[in-house]
């Protein structure tokens, strides 16, 4: 019982058809997070926080020191 | 509860433990034939739950590295891309604008006054001989929000258009994203930092360098460090991230101008050059 056998047993024919069923599996899974997952995570994580100087509230008026990591 | 526990124990185990169901609750639900609703080999609801926690753990870990791959590596494959795109259109752009028949540029070497760009537009190419041949000219883009920094090098909103009175405020990367002022810290003073437009070319030349706390904004007013005064020279101000992959305080180079080169009259010799002529080698 596990959520990666399930899947394996899920998978149809016979086992090379299923290791290259689960290597594009697996292709997708890690496409996905590259193009959709992390560039909206990005935002988010401290490294990444570019405008520092802006996030006080003279955001708009005052020009801040930008960009990071 | 105790039914299923017995499953992993095996047969002795869980002959006992029948037993000790039989004993404590009367006849199974399984009926008296022997039929006790444990079904050998199948684990238990803690045993479940470790593994399908286990595999979501190292799920999560699996991502966790990917992201660091995703962020270390691919924004920069991405960003490089894109601006070099970026770039190849600002220089067809240009090269169609001159060939029909735009107005000769003035003989006044005193620059033109460029129209305020659009937010998120890119308005002009920045060369900094100093960091090497590998590197290429980015775009400079208008605004310093994420996204705009994704695209190329940032031009605070605000801040004077290259040639005008005042400061030229950028931003870049210092890593990630193509990180455009990666090598930021190798300027010296002396070091040509060119901005090119439709019109020509801008050259700065870099003068002190400063680290400085995110909220030091006064590093991009008009004069750098003296928020409010008029500003009377031009000058240029790059800021990145310091120390690298931190956000904890900002690399600054400021730079003053130099001269305009239209384009008529072709780049300017320091482009052709790795370092300013006669300077040191890079290190």
């Amino acid at each position: 019982m596990s959520l990666y056998g399930a899947l394996w047993r899920c998978l149809p024919g016979p086992l090379p058809v299923r290791l290259v069923l689960a290597a594009l599996l697996a292709l997708a899974a890690v496409a996905a997070l590259f193009h959709w997952v992390f560039p909206a995570l990005a935002p988010s994580v401290p490294w990444n926080d570019s405008t520092v100087g802006a996030a006080a509230p003279a955001r708009s008026t005052a020009p801040a020191p930008a960009s990071s990591s | 509860m105790l039914l299923r526990r017995a499953s992993s124990d095996g047969g002795a185990g869980v002959r006992a433990e029948e037993a000790v169901v039989g004993l404590a609750t009367g006849p199974v639900p399984g009926g008296p034939g022997g039929a006790v609703p444990v079904r050998r080999g199948s684990p238990s609801p803690a045993a479940v739950a470790t593994a399908l926690l286990g595999e979501l753990l190292v799920t999560a870990g699996a991502v966790l590295l990917l992201f660091t791959g995703w962020q270390l590596w691919w924004t920069d494959v991405v960003a490089e891309r894109d601006q070099a795109v970026t770039t190849a259109a600002l220089a067809e752009d240009w090269r169609s604008l001159a060939s029909t028949g735009a107005p000769a540029a003035p003989a006044t070497q005193e620059p033109p006054e460029l129209a305020a760009p659009a937010p998120g537009a890119p308005f002009a190419v920045v060369h900094v001989p100093r960091f090497g041949p590998d590197w290429p000219p980015r775009p400079v883009v208008e605004g310093t929000g994420a996204a705009d920094l994704e695209a190329g090098v940032g031009h605070y909103p605000g801040t004077a258009l290259p040639g005008q009175v005042g400061n030229v405020a950028l931003a870049g990367h210092r890593n990630t994203y193509g990180r455009p002022f990666h090598d930021i810290a190798e300027l010296r003073p002396g070091d040509p930092v060119v901005l090119e437009t439709a019109q020509g070319w801008f050259v700065y030349l870099a003068t002190t360098a400063e680290v400085v706390l995110p909220s030091q904004v006064d590093v991009v007013a008009p004069v750098p460090g003296r928020p409010g005064d008029v500003p009377v020279e031009r000058v240029l101000t790059m800021t990145a991230c310091h120390p690298i992959a931190s956000a904890r305080e900002r690399y600054v180079q400021h730079a003053v101008f130099d001269r305009f080169v239209p384009r008529a009259a072709g780049a300017p010799a320091e482009l052709a050059l790795p370092t300013t002529a006669g300077a040191e080698v890079l290190a």
